[in-house]
């Protein structure tokens, strides 16, 4: 077994173990139903997720991911509603929006050699600026499109739905696991995590790079805003506070390494299931409140930081003792 | 010493504090008048040093961290956390000295737990304080169980609302703290220290600094100052709100500490222009409000504002600019 599997495992063998638990203790949670609701519920985190798991693995952080899928809500939902455009059209341009938005962001981090965090900060007023300037209220949004496209399902043996926006979901995991593992760009993205400037001697386009990486991360917090309105047929620019958090998460979780050029996109989807699953689990036991959900969150986060330093730290000895001193 | 201290006064926060100020006069021709009621000053410039003072106290803690090359995401969950205890705690009876005390101690021992993180495990800062960031609040509605605990206590209220000398109680605070805390790195050594870890944190350990001990105590200050910002909050509404209380604070404390002049990649600091920042930054969103603007360009402005920031500080810019122009900007640039 390649030892460099060894956290993806971990996170999938703790996944397995959480959920065959809470099947022990509420074996209702044992059924297609539960399952596609786990998809369909937390599809736009898992899109969302997946631009995350690019932008940490170049060793970068994107904070603006939730304020563009609230702005893109508004966008959508205003386009819609009042504009009366087709929703296609108005999809296209809120990501044709939000690959300018990532664009700058790109540029900003690479030509004015700021921290991303700082950056994807400022984008993140921004976005949830522009938001709240179009409209400080939730849009409702009326067509016959949305209730086609919420219609649109897979039935599965045992009365669980296979949405659409959950199989988008899982779409955007497989396109997002060949681009990292198996194109070039996606060996750029790696390269630039592990070490920016032995990636520019090796003669990796750093520019470019850097630019695509913040580009795919905001169209997809943009095509996550989408599935968003599909699955609340609003539009809100509060909406999604804070779900860059959720992100990062569900990255760590799923075994991606904080300081880049380490992590599989796989990995986030199984974070992003166990984040679902923590909420599903508090929501079938009824007696515990939502706050425990935060508190799960911060301690698997904080066990799988800890994880990622043991293992690393034991397979690079070297490192540590230079580390140290 | 006079003209020393005027020398000081001359730098671009001051100055764009001022202009900030000039605007806010401009749009609102009250601005300036301070009258005396009640044995209190009141007035918007009051408020903004009433108003602005949470985040100033949240920049002084955040200079610190943010010097050593780290950051603080968890201080707008500790506040939360902070504000509860003492909240809970006088609910339950005990006086709010206790309290208050109880509530300092937790807010630095959740600083000690982000120091231990980054200094011991070597954990990057973003991910260590991200942990208590997404479980504080969780801890917080914890101790509160879920409810918005309101309190009578009157010192707890006195410390969010009171005034003193006719200023605002939680302007004071903040005062008192930036000078101690100015006090303790300027004339002492911890200052340089902060600085050369900053830098370099292996070359500052191999220069004899214990900069683990170093990291740990710079994060600790920061959840103190945190819990103060807590208490301060929670006595302005009367209850701890675990779910709103310092939400977003921490990227105005960020923010304030970088419009201070501050280096994000860390060894450059000042801490009384990181509060000239948050008053910068509150004299903004006061000035927005009493304009008639709706509050939601607060946001906007604030962006257009981070990006004009780095793009002075960027080594590019010092590339366009001719030589000797942006002094301190260049030396950032060199120094990397």
């Amino acid at each position: 077994m390649n030892r460099s599997l060894r956290p993806l495992l971990a996170t999938a063998v703790i996944f397995v173990l959480a959920y065959g638990l809470s099947v022990m203790q509420f074996p209702g949670l044992f059924s297609t139903r539960v399952l596609g609701n786990l998809l369909t519920d937390n599809a736009f985190l898992g899109i969302a997720a997946v631009g995350m798991t690019f932008v940490i693995l170049s060793g970068g952080i994107d904070l603006s991911v939730g304020a563009v899928i609230g702005f893109t809500g508004v966008l959508v939902a205003v386009l819609v509603s009042w504009a009366g455009f087709h929703p296609l059209v108005a999809f296209a341009i809120a990501i044709a929006v939000a690959a300018a938005f990532g664009a700058v962001m790109g540029l900003a981090i690479h030509y004015l050699q700021v921290p991303a965090f700082i950056v994807t900060l400022a984008g993140m007023f921004l976005a949830r600026g522009g938001a709240s300037v179009i409209t400080q209220d939730s849009v409702p949004i009326r067509h016959e499109f949305y209730d086609l496209i919420s219609d649109l399902m897979i039935r599965l043996p045992g009365g669980g739905r296979l949405s659409f926006i959950g199989l988008t979901m899982i779409a955007v995991f497989i396109v997002g696991a060949i681009i990292a593992h198996r194109t070039r760009f996606g060996s750029y993205v790696y390269a630039l995590g592990g070490n920016a400037v032995s990636a520019s001697l090796m003669g990796v386009p750093v520019a470019r790079t850097t630019v695509a990486i913040y580009m795919l991360s905001s169209v997809l917090a943009s095509l996550s805003g989408i599935v968003f309105s599909l699955y609340t047929s609003a539009g809100y620019p509060l909406a999604a506070v804070g779900v860059e958090l959720d992100a990062i998460s569900a990255v760590v979780i799923g075994g991606t390494l904080l300081t880049g050029g380490y992590g599989f996109v796989l990995g986030t989807f199984i974070g992003v299931m166990l984040l679902g699953l923590v909420q599903t689990y508090i929501i079938f036991d009824g007696t515990l409140s939502s706050w425990w959900t935060k508190i799960v969150i911060g301690v698997l986060l904080f066990l799988f930081i800890v994880l990622q330093r043991l293992i690393f730290a034991a397979s690079a000895p070297g490192e540590k003792a230079a580390k140290k001193a | 010493m006079i003209r020393r201290f005027l020398g000081r006064l001359a730098n671009p926060q001051v100055g764009a504090l001022v202009g900030v100020l000039l605007i806010n006069w401009l749009l609102f021709p009250n601005f300036f008048r301070v009258t005396w009621q009640d044995g209190r000053l009141f007035g918007s410039l009051i408020d903004v040093l009433n108003r602005g003072a949470p985040v100033a106290i949240l920049a002084v803690g955040m200079v610190g961290v943010i010097a050593t090359k780290g950051v603080d995401l968890s201080v707008g969950a500790v506040m939360a956390v902070a504000g509860a205890v003492a909240a809970t705690l006088v609910v339950a009876g005990y006086p709010a000295p206790v309290a208050v005390v109880v509530a300092l101690a937790v807010g630095f021992a959740c600083g000690l737990w982000n120091g231990f993180l980054v200094a011991v495990l070597d954990i990057q800062p973003i991910v260590a304080t991200l942990v208590l960031m997404v479980a504080g609040r969780g801890i917080a509605q914890l101790i509160t169980e879920g409810f918005i605990v309101t309190f009578t206590d009157p010192v707890l209220i006195f410390i969010g609302t009171g005034s003193f000398l006719g200023l605002p109680m939680a302007a004071v605070i903040a005062l008192v703290l930036m000078v101690l805390v100015t006090l303790l790195v300027r004339r002492t050594a911890i200052g340089l220290f902060i600085e050369a870890v900053g830098i370099n944190r292996r070359a500052a350990s191999l220069a004899g600094i214990r900069s683990r001990m170093l990291l740990m105590l710079v994060y600790a200050l920061s959840g103190l100052c945190a819990a103060v910002a807590g208490i301060i909050v929670a006595g302005d509404i009367r209850g701890a709100d675990a779910n709103n209380a310092g939400l977003w604070l921490e990227l105005d404390a960020i923010l304030a500490v970088v419009i201070g002049g501050t280096s994000l990649l860390g060894g450059r600091f000042s801490v009384p222009l990181a509060v000239v920042g948050a008053l910068i930054i509150q004299a903004m969103n006061t000035g927005i409000l009493v304009s008639g603007f709706p509050p939601e360009f607060n946001l906007i402005v604030k962006a257009g504002m981070i990006f004009i920031i780095l793009m002075i500080q960027s080594p590019f810019a010092v590339r366009l600019l001719p030589p000797g122009l942006l002094r301190r900007a260049a030396s950032r640039g060199t120094e990397k």
